[in-house]
């Protein structure tokens, strides 16, 4: 089915630290029922964010201490933690033995981020810094600030053996992280590939999103109801944080130790739409997205009719209803055929470099274990989307869907796509 | 004095060794890198503690010299 493929790849663990909740049961239920992790936080108020509003996960500074030793915590900020305990989660969840002495000479990691450890440069780095204090830096800053601060911790708490490296691409991470391992593995370089993105909740990265008047404002009282993607009335998207990894694996490996299979990856494609044609820095080209998704597609071997689910970008700002007609355009159908779609960032605000993350592991556990999650507060749907209004999935629902299509888009015009399909031999 | 410094360094570097065991056994000679299996580089972190803990400055020179619990401890109590 798949032309390209030398390997197929399968997805046979996950993982997740989400603002609605932590481990795959949690998440899961919290999807089912609509729980929104966006709160109301005070530091944010006390810098005189516009948007006081966030998903951060939470009972981590005690949940910390069940995957990780004193010593390792020593050197490690909020997106390293993250990142470490879905990892270790996904991990274990794959049915992989304990990590020993010697490296697994079969698993990768590629582990994105958007922004990476701004904590750690805001609150130590720079005041110490330009105090004249460097010397009291002590030796824990270059492994929490280095882009790939997350891949190397999670490379030595797993003992990984193959290629360990950190992928960013703006909001595109997560997805692209997918895309990237799949390659490594349907080209038959390792048999398994660690894959997804983390991200911290720094204030610092948030203020300049905050400053863009790209955030949700006027929803500080009612938190809940800030991340509205699809709706009239959305008014820009809510900072979310968190990480979300899953296991990619050859079909080989999986079958041959037994492990259980949520999906298989059926198609991938990343591309730029080259900021033309419309597309900036900040918004896509249209042309761009749409043969992105089209070029998964045909990885897959499948036509646009053929996709049952579409797990959107959908973060809440201007941008949803071009994202939706560039999926009718990509799928070639008109409005009232479009697949059901949702958008889980209703329910736990957009994670940025770790939103694909997030995402992915929503849609892999939506195709295996039988649902399609409400998207909350778009009651009150986008006049532009109102021709769509019967795929828009508002209340969870049974499903019997057989392939999901996720894609996610990035500032700097750049796009990711991944087709997931339940799982038949 | 000298043993209260003893206990202190013990527990400075607690957080830092990952062989907790030969931590608890631990005598003047129990070095921070082979025994207590000490990050390296986290020698330096070490240091700024001492420095934060006893209210001193140590060089980097003298730094360089400790290597056991003792080196330590002698360098503590020739500044405080």
């Amino acid at each position: 089915m798949n032309q390209h493929n030398t390997q197929r790849v399968v997805i046979t663990g996950m993982g997740v630290v989400a603002p609605n909740g932590h481990g795959l049961d949690n998440y899961e239920q919290a999807l089912r029922n609509g729980i929104s992790g966006i709160k109301h936080h005070e530091h944010l108020a006390e810098a005189n964010f516009a948007c006081q509003v966030g998903g951060i996960p939470e009972n981590m500074d005690t949940v910390k201490h069940d995957y990780l030793s004193e010593e390792s915590l020593l050197a490690m900020n909020e997106a390293m933690i993250f990142g470490a305990i879905a990892a270790i989660d996904c991990w274990r969840d794959a049915g992989l033995p304990e990590p020993g002495e010697e490296p697994d000479w079969d698993t990768g990691a590629i582990i994105g981020t958007g922004i990476s450890g701004l904590d750690t440069i805001g609150n130590k780095l720079i005041p110490l810094v330009d105090k004249g204090r460097v010397k009291r830096l002590g030796s824990t800053m270059v492994e929490q600030v280095m882009a790939s601060s997350s891949s190397a911790n999670i490379g030595g708490l797993l003992a990984l053996g193959g290629q360990v490296t950190t992928n960013s691409s703006a909001c595109t991470t997560g997805t692209e992280a997918i895309v990237n391992g799949y390659h490594k593995i349907n080209s038959g370089h390792l048999k398994r590939m660690l894959v997804g993105g983390t991200e911290g909740a720094s204030k610092y990265s948030w203020a300049g999103f905050d400053a863009m008047r790209v955030l949700a404002r006027g929803y500080n009282d009612k938190p809940a109801q800030a991340s509205r993607p699809m709706s009239a009335s959305a008014v820009g998207f809510v900072p979310g944080s968190g990480a979300g990894m899953l296991m990619l694996e050859s079909l080989d490996s999986a079958l041959q130790r037994g492990a259980r299979i949520y999906a298989e990856v059926i198609g991938v494609d990343v591309n730029c739409g080259g900021q033309r044609n419309g597309g900036s820095t900040t918004f896509p080209n249209p042309t761009g997205v749409q043969r992105c998704i089209q070029a998964a597609l045909k990885h897959a071997g499948i036509d646009g009719s053929a996709v049952d689910l579409i797990n959107g970008h959908l973060t809440a700002t201007m941008a949803d209803p071009y994202e939706i007609n560039n999926w009718r355009e990509a799928l070639n159908c008109s409005p009232e055929q479009l697949p059901k779609i949702n958008a889980t960032k209703s329910l736990v605000g957009h994670a940025l470099g770790a939103a694909g993350g997030l995402e992915c592991v929503a849609s892999v556990l939506q195709l295996s274990r039988g649902f399609v999650h409400g998207s909350l507060n778009c009651e009150d749907l986008h006049p532009d989307l109102e021709a769509y209004a019967d795929s828009i999935v508002h209340k969870t629902e049974d499903s019997d869907a057989q392939i999901l299509a996720k894609a996610s888009f990035g500032f700097g015009d750049v796009n990711a796509c991944t087709i997931f399909k339940t799982f038949n031999p | 004095m000298s043993n209260d410094v003893f206990e202190q360094v013990k527990e400075i570097v607690s957080p830092y060794c990952k062989n907790k065991e030969a931590l608890e056994s631990a005598t003047a000679e129990t070095s921070f890198l082979e025994d207590l299996a000490i990050n390296s580089a986290r020698l330096v972190d070490i240091v700024i503690d001492f420095e934060d803990e006893f209210d001193i400055e140590v060089s980097d020179d003298e730094a360089d010299k400790i290597r056991t619990i003792g080196d330590a401890v002698t360098v503590i109590n020739a500044k405080s």
